[in-house]
């Protein structure tokens, strides 16, 4: 080893760590910043109350409320046909330009920005389907924009089954029913459920494609026909607006936190089924 | 019936109302945008460089670029650095470090895209208005935010492809007398290059998608931009700013912004899966 | 699609696809039915509008606890074509209706001046129309071109098509002339006045009734924007704050709406910055 490569060794060395502690150094920081302007505002108050004179005042619980139905009916509707879908392509047909044709429109579908499936949920269940600014046609939008993750992971957890767990389970005399509910579907599930929760993160995060189908009332929701305004929607127009920065500050900061409790979730629920798995 | 008819029909009941749907999505966008550009005219609308719907102005020209630009902007910053932090988390990170490190990445890929932007105009903005000039609200700032925002994509979709490598790759190219850098640079980055290639691809697709976060800092100027500090319209931007008032022709524009968009995501999907094919 | 997924049609998958479809138009049945057995109304629209109508169905709420109104935004164009498609029961404008959009019912509730802001520290005090017009047709690039003495660039900030502000400042102001592509454009009143409140060089144009001491209001040709200049006619720039309804309005959005051109109506819309005397 000459100097030179141990010059070009240690210059290497310096830029991959001042990257990653570039990258370390930008998300502490807004995560950090973030939490610590937001966590003074989160009380039992401000989670349980009702926005009060546009979200100046009050607390948040509506949109709280109405982030868990959206997402709620969003999951309903896309978590079946998503796995059904992905069931049905990897264990019912052969493998063909039509399946071809299916994962790539799945694929291009995924990677759609979720201001296009905003459109389309305004134009098409807001105004054409008269469904009006809901929980409903917001949950139905979101639905849409996450049902080619789930086809898609769901469809690589299925694939990635060993075959030899279905030739096993057939040669002992199972039907296709049996062999994919008690042999195939719990190896997937790790794999499905690991799509299903990204799936809900989206659904939270997300704020283009809900702040015109799901709408921004503040009221309560009291069923999915009544409008409603996500938690990020909520930031969105606190902080555009400038109404009230420690509102926005305290919604972002649950925001972040649930985002976490989810991450927590889904490492702990994938862990655990890798163990039941083995 | 027996259950395996029963639920071989229910599985094909689901997977006929997924394909429904996602044609229905992709038919009632084309649909709604295809018109406007008969009436209008294709070039008109791709290549015109003036937007004002109001008077039968639908050029997106200028929008195509800065969505482009943004994305290139964001590229240029985000690769290296995702990159480099992934070799890092693979190569050179402490165990100790790394079981910080995942989880924040994680949770920064979930974190909502308005609070990005919010943090831009917060931090970034006022950075470039102070610093370099102009408003601001500028092509810069998007580019440095979008950067940001594709890192946990392009860390972790690249990390996994070179943890997947073959141990003895490495250990190979040691053997030989490489330098730990040597190896990784002439051996295990290009035996990731496919992976690397799709973690570059999805964090394209990401920053071209985005839209809350640019329409806080960009600034949103319908014109062709001059330098890097002027402000500057993506396609994303030019949807959500528009969507909620845009009736007849004005709506039609806003979907054949849209087509405009989906086609742009589907060469680099086909992109993408060429790659993997390669592979 | 179905000969695609590689399946040819017999009777069983027919009557799979009967089921399918009876299931859907059930579902989009429960989903009209729902009409307006709630006894709530949506109101949406100008940004501008918006933060009042809040105040005035917080104070309508006081009266009539049992009823509920969801006051969104959305801005100007998009409240009344929520009012035309009945996606709201009253939409909110803050400029004249279009020749296009005369056939619709519409009550004036207020007038809202117009101010031109820049940021406090910007020594400028008064412009002409002409001088605004210049500036903002891209004619005038620095502030030495309208009697300014710095040679700094002007960053020009406008809002986007459709907003009533924007239309009312076009029509006041503007004329025939076009404003300048390169302006930066700001989809909400909030966010133009956080911006003009950070950028020296910045001007941009606001409701009256939202100038605060983060913004400095320009004089016009030296008449200082105010209610009264505006009420003595020495201000031109104002613009009229409508209610918007398709058909007689009826209901509770009759009510709200003779609730907001009450005399207590009126009191709070008065103090809370408009012009709502008779």
């Amino acid at each position: 080893m000459n100097t030179n490569d141990k010059t070009i060794e240690k210059i290497a060395k310096a830029i991959i760590w001042s990257a990653a502690l570039f990258v370390l150094v930008i998300l502490t920081a807004i995560i950090a910043y973030i939490l610590a302007k937001g966590l003074p505002i989160l009380n039992w108050g401000f989670l349980t109350q009702i926005p009060r004179n546009m979200g100046r005042s009050g607390g948040i619980s509506s949109t709280i409320v109405g982030t868990l139905m959206v997402t709620a009916v969003a999951l309903v509707i896309a978590i079946p046909f998503g796995i059904g879908t992905a069931f049905y392509l990897a264990e019912y047909t052969k493998e063909s330009w039509a399946t071809r044709l299916m994962r790539f429109s799945a694929e291009s579908l995924a990677g759609i920005p979720s201001i296009v499936y905003g459109l389309f949920g305004f134009i098409f269940f807001v105004i054409s389907l008269n469904m009006k600014w809901s929980v409903l046609s917001g949950g139905l939008t979101l639905s849409f924009m996450i049902l080619p993750t789930i086809i898609r992971t769901s469809e690589e957890a299925i694939r990635s089954v060993p075959t030899t767990y279905r030739e096993v389970s057939f040669s002992l005399g199972a039907t296709k029913w049996q062999t994919i509910s008690k042999a195939v579907f719990p190896s997937a599930l790790r794999g499905i459920t690991n799509g299903v929760i990204l799936s809900i993160g989206r659904c939270i995060a997300e704020t283009a494609a809900v702040i015109l189908t799901a709408g921004t009332a503040l009221k309560m929701p009291t069923s999915i026909f009544s409008p409603t305004r996500t938690m990020a929607v909520h930031f969105y127009i606190l902080a555009r607006e400038g109404i009230s920065m420690e509102n926005a500050y305290g919604t972002a900061a649950l925001l972040i936190i649930l985002i976490f409790l989810i991450n927590v979730v889904a490492n702990a629920a994938v862990n655990r089924l890798m163990e039941k798995g083995r | 019936m027996n259950k395996d008819t029963i639920s071989k029909m229910v599985f094909f009941i689901l997977a006929l109302s997924s394909i429904s749907a996602l044609a229905l999505i992709t038919g009632f966008i084309f649909i709604q945008g295809l018109p406007l550009f008969f009436k209008v005219g294709f070039a008109n609308i791709v290549f015109g460089t003036k937007w004002a719907p109001s008077q039968g102005s639908f050029g997106i020209f200028p929008m195509i670029v800065g969505s482009v630009c943004v994305t290139l902007g964001a590229t240029l910053l985000g690769v290296p650095i995702g990159v480099c932090c992934s070799i890092f988390l693979v190569e050179y990170c402490p165990a100790s470090l790394s079981n910080l490190f995942r989880p924040a990445i994680q949770l920064l890929a979930g974190i909502p895209s308005v609070v990005y932007g919010f943090w831009g105009l917060l931090f970034i903005v006022p950075f470039i208005r102070n610093n370099l000039g102009g408003p601001g609200l500028s092509m810069l700032a998007g580019s440095m935010i979008l950067g940001i925002m594709i890192l946990p994509t392009i860390i972790s979709i690249s990390e996994v492809s070179l943890k997947d490598l073959p141990r003895q790759y490495k250990e190979g190219a040691l053997a030989l007398g490489m330098t730990h850098w040597q190896a990784i640079y002439s051996v295990l980055l290009p035996a990731a290059r496919s992976g690397i290639t799709a973690a570059i691809v999805l964090g394209i697709g990401r920053a071209i998608g985005e839209t809350m976060a640019v329409i806080m800092v960009l600034g949103n100027a319908v014109a062709l931009p001059e330098s890097i500090l002027d402000p500057i319209r993506t396609l994303t931007t030019n949807i959500g700013i528009e969507m909620g008032y845009a009736t007849g022709d004005h709506q039609q524009a806003l979907f054949a912004t849209g087509i405009v968009l989906f086609v742009i995501i589907m060469i680099l999907n086909s992109f993408a899966q060429y790659i993997a094919r390669r592979k | 699609m179905v000969e695609a997924v590689g399946l040819g049609i017999n009777t069983r998958k027919r009557a799979a696809i009967a089921f399918y479809i009876a299931l859907l138009s059930i579902g989009s049945l429960l989903a009209g039915c729902q009409g307006r057995e709630r006894n709530g109304i949506v109101v949406a629209g100008s940004t501008s509008v918006q933060p009042y109508a809040e105040v005035l169905a917080e104070e309508f709420a006081v009266m009539y606890p049992e009823s509920s109104i969801d006051v969104q935004g959305g801005g100007s164009s998009a409240g009344i074509t929520a009012a035309t498609s009945g996606t709201a029961d009253i939409g909110m404008s803050s400029r004249e209706l279009s020749e296009k959009e005369q056939h619709l019912w519409s009550k004036e509730i207020a007038k809202d001046g117009l101010a031109i802001i820049v940021h406090p520290d910007n020594p400028l005090r008064s412009l002409s129309l002409e001088q605004i017009s210049l500036i903002y047709s891209g004619q005038a690039t620095k502030w030495s071109d309208v009697g300014g003495s710095s040679e700094s660039k002007i960053h020009i900030v406008t809002r986007e098509e459709g907003s009533g502000t924007r239309s009312a400042f076009s029509d006041l102001v503007m004329g025939d002339v076009e404003i300048s592509p390169r302006a930066i454009v700001q989809d909400s009143n909030g966010a133009v006045k956080q911006l003009i409140s950070d950028d020296l060089n910045s001007i941009g144009f606001l409701s009256l009734g939202l100038v605060d001491d983060s913004v400095k209001a320009l004089m016009l040709n030296g008449v200082k924007a105010t209610k009264e200049n505006i009420i003595n006619g020495s201000y031109g720039l104002f613009r009229p704050f409508l209610f918007v309804v398709n058909g007689e309005p009826t209901d509770l959005a009759l009510e709200f709406i003779d609730f907001a051109v009450s005399e207590q109506g009126r009191e709070i819309l008065s103090t809370e910055g408009l012009i709502a005397e008779e």
